[in-house]
């Protein structure tokens, strides 16, 4: 939760009067422009009129109607079903971790398994679960301890910056270039219209890294870290004095996660002799959850295929049009119904992003209907399998690591050109 | 004595579930360290989220009941019986529980009043150790109608400790008038069940619309027969609704007696006048059952209670915006409904969805989280901001 004055971003965010995104039809006429405008390449809904885009938003507030209404006992029992499930995994997990010292044939069965199980408890926990919960899909439930308003999660990031940085930004402004900074994440090049600095001519390391240890990556973007960095100069010392504050509560949180996994599970495990085994299960654990989350999350917005949109391209930008965005900026994973648990139904991202606040087992349901309107209305349904969407993006990465293409210059004499510069300036360039 | 009304809408004292509540453990350095090394083994959970999944009626849990039989009463009336966790501290006949109870995937909550005996041992068939509440249906009732209909044996719900001002005295007075009407039955049968041995002369007058709605009709019945309690049924098919007038013929010295009075709005309304302009508004103690019911229209007064301000909204302002220009610091997001950044508890009122026009309306005495940014006032409502 956010108190209006403290971000900067929001007194950009304030519509005057009703928020034109309320309602598909809007009172005042509409301008008619596209409704999209890709930057530079070709816009996949430039064939659509105003009136296409608002039966489009109708038919999707329909959808949503329909099976908002529909909730019930099932959808209830399905969310008790995979907490409680996670939990017993963690709680049998860590109990097997007690042990896992103990070598069968020079073999550590309990390390394997409780490592196992617990980076599978993580991963259900941050995504199907924490992910989904924040976001409000089972707020209706009226369930005090299952609440987007009371839900902690096993991660670097504290909620409620968490809530701020991706219900808010990520989910309002998807793929605007310049507004949603989950796009490359303010380190990475992952689109062709995100102009090249020398910065990121490493992206394939910084990529990496970014995944090893994404838990505390997602904290410091959620924190605003590289903002306050690049413009404390120029901030008000109220500005910095909520830094300080969030700060403070990201380092709280990350004291109490490493506490638990780093110091008190292996303590606990040295009854049988296994500390540094419980030790190295948890880094592990960490480790696997860090890279999963990340492989499964840059499949969202970044293949080939996706849209990008200009900053302009959202100025009074109708209910429809907004529904359009979010089909036309994310991108599925194919797979099984396991795979889409696993995912935290992150699988079925374009329907995420129509419906932020829908049970997430409701979005398997309805993805073949919004395949179906899609393709009535001839926009492009992004979808692969993990390995081929996440390939797409680790080739994207390595390819956008260097300028785009322009005539009349090659990309090395570009890349040689600004090293030149920065070792004269001893700065590696910005990034955007 | 005063007259006392007990308002069901506002629960004084009481534990409830709070949001991310601790369990209170017990003292002692070395449980307090026990304590610390669960609460770090837990983060970001607390101990009781893993504890509820192996024993959710534990000591120390939220307090919670599992409903052991359903057992009808009338046609549209049954009595839940329901095994109480081991935190449950008891109660005075006459008090009420509140019970929440998930509805098609919703928690419900409402307040019924207990109907067992408080010294925990068995009676009129309810089991020992157990409480009981009996609700009737009625139309649009939707968590009285789950109850009787459809509630299965074997339902974990969620409870309060008991509470409420509707009580007898200790000791008992000599002349006591029990005046019910429908289920208002229920606290008062909660009292015979407990105190008839003290009681000495009781007069009873209960309404119902027919013979065989009378709830608990053959246990008032033998009490009568036991010359135990002096029982006048005012049947609205056989007399008409109860005439006030005709306490007068049914029970002479009413006005000597202490009366307790628990029915519908209008019976209470009518009684607290009677009495009033007998002159003995002080024997009168009542019991009210319904919550305020709102009737939702367009627009109007929103309270923010921590920051002591009203303003007036009309149907198409978000709450969000009508509060940030009355100056409340209003948690605020994405201001288009997805991000969940702006939600505040709602402790009374009325809210349409300007999105697809649905109307939420507070119906329990929890607080109802809301979305302010994509709902506009729909009946004077009141948040906790």
């Amino acid at each position: 939760m956010t108190l209006a004055p403290q971000r900067a971003d929001h007194a950009s965010t304030k519509p005057q009067g009703i928020n034109p995104r309320l309602r598909v039809t809007s009172d005042e006429p509409r301008p008619q422009r596209a409704a999209l405008t890709g930057t530079g390449r070709p816009n996949p809904a430039a064939h659509l009129s105003p009136d296409d885009i608002e039966g489009i938003g109708h038919e999707l507030d329909a959808l949503r109607q329909e099976v908002m209404d529909s909730r019930g006992d099932r959808d209830a029992a399905y969310i008790r079903k995979v907490i409680r499930t996670q939990r017993y995994l963690e709680m049998g997990s860590r109990a097997l971790l007690l042990f896992s010292n103990v070598k069968v044939k020079g073999f550590r069965p309990a390390w394997w398994l409780g490592t196992a199980g617990l980076s599978v408890s993580k991963i259900l926990e941050n995504m199907e679960i924490g992910h989904n919960v924040m976001h409000g899909q089972w707020d209706w439930m009226r369930d005090p301890k299952i609440h987007s308003t009371a839900w902690e999660w096993d991660n670097a990031s504290p909620a409620s910056q968490w809530k701020h940085s991706h219900n808010e930004i990520h989910h309002t402004f998807t793929n605007v270039l310049g507004r949603d900074n989950d796009l490359g994440y303010g380190i990475l090049r992952v689109d062709e219209d995100q102009p090249w600095s020398l910065f990121y001519l490493f992206q394939p390391i910084w990529h990496v890294g970014n995944a090893l240890v994404f838990e505390y990556s997602i904290a410091a973007y959620d924190l605003e870290l590289g903002g306050y960095l690049a413009k404390r100069e120029r901030m008000s010392e109220e500005e910095k004095a909520t830094f300080r504050a969030n700060r403070n509560e990201v380092l709280q949180k990350i004291k109490r996660q490493a506490t638990k996994d780093y110091v008190v599970h292996p303590a606990l495990s040295a009854v049988s002799g296994s500390s540094r085994t419980t030790l190295t299960a948890n880094v592990v654990a960490n480790l696997v959850r860090n890279l999963w989350t990340n492989t499964v999350i840059i499949c969202g917005h970044f293949p080939p295929g996706i849209s990008t949109f200009e900053k302009t391209s959202i100025d009074g930008e109708t209910r429809g049009e907004w529904y359009l965005r979010q089909m036309l900026g994310s991108g599925n994973i194919s797979g099984t119904k396991a795979m889409h648990v696993i995912t935290g139904n992150l699988s079925h991202q374009i329907e995420h992003h129509l419906f932020p606040d829908m049970p997430s087992n409701r979005y398997a349901e309805i993805a073949p209907r919004i395949r179906d309107l899609m393709q009535r209305n001839d926009l492009p349904y992004v979808t692969g399998s993990l390995w081929k969407q996440a390939a797409s993006v680790y080739l994207k990465v390595v390819q956008l690591s260097l300028p785009n293409k322009v005539e009349g210059e090659r990309r090395r004499d570009v890349v040689r050109r600004e090293l030149g510069k920065a070792w004269r300036s001893k700065k590696l360039g910005r990034r955007y | 004595m005063t007259a006392s009304t007990t308002d069901r809408a506002t629960p004084r004292g009481g534990t409830r579930p709070r949001l991310g509540a601790h369990t209170p453990g017990p003292l002692g350095g070395l449980a307090r360290g026990a304590r610390r090394v669960a609460e770090a083994l837990a983060t970001p959970l607390v101990p009781a989220d893993y504890l509820d999944l192996i024993d959710p009626m534990r000591a120390g849990a939220d307090l919670r009941g599992r409903i052991v039989e359903i057992r009808p009463e009338t046609d549209d009336a049954a009595t839940v019986v329901i095994r109480p966790g081991r935190g449950w501290a008891g109660h005075v006949p006459g008090q009420y529980i509140r019970i929440g109870i998930d509805i098609d995937g919703v928690r419900h909550w409402r307040a019924y009043s207990l109907t067992h005996r408080a010294d925990g041992s068995a009676a009129a068939g309810i089991p020992a150790g157990c409480v009981a509440i009996t609700t009737k249906a009625i139309p649009d009732g939707k968590v009285s109608t789950h109850l009787v209909r459809r509630a299965r044996p074997g339902t974990l719900v969620m409870l309060d400790q008991a509470t409420g001002g509707f009580t007898l005295p200790v000791p008992a007075p000599a002349k006591v008038l029990f005046l019910t009407a429908g289920s208002g039955i229920t606290p008062v049968i909660g009292m015979l069940r407990n105190h008839l041995p003290e009681l000495t002369d009781v007069a009873h007058v209960h309404c119902a619309p027919s013979e065989h709605e009378v709830i608990f009709h053959r246990e008032l019945t033998e009490h009568h027969d036991a010359g135990r309690v002096a029982l006048s049924l005012n049947l609205d098919d056989v007399h008409g609704v109860l005439e006030l007038g005709r306490l007068d013929t049914l029970v002479p010295d009413w006005r000597e007696r202490e009366t307790w009075l628990c029915g519908p709005t209008a019976l209470l309304d009518a009684a607290e006048k009677h009495w009033a302009d007998t002159g003995v508004p002080d024997r009168l103690h009542v019991e009210r059952f319904r919550p305020t019911v709102v009737e939702p229209g367009e627009g109007g007064s929103v309270t923010f209670a921590r920051s002591e301000q009203v303003v007036e909204a009309d149907g198409a302002t978000p709450i969000l915006d009508a509060g940030e220009a009355a100056g409340v610091l209003m948690p605020s997001g994405c201001r288009m409904g997805i991000c969940y950044g702006c939600v505040v508890p709602m402790r009374g009122g009325a809210v349409r969805d300007l999105r697809t026009g649905e109307v939420t309306v507070h119906e329990s005495d929890e607080p109802l989280p809301v979305q302010t940014c994509i709902n506009a006032v729909a009946g004077a409502c009141e948040f906790d901001l």
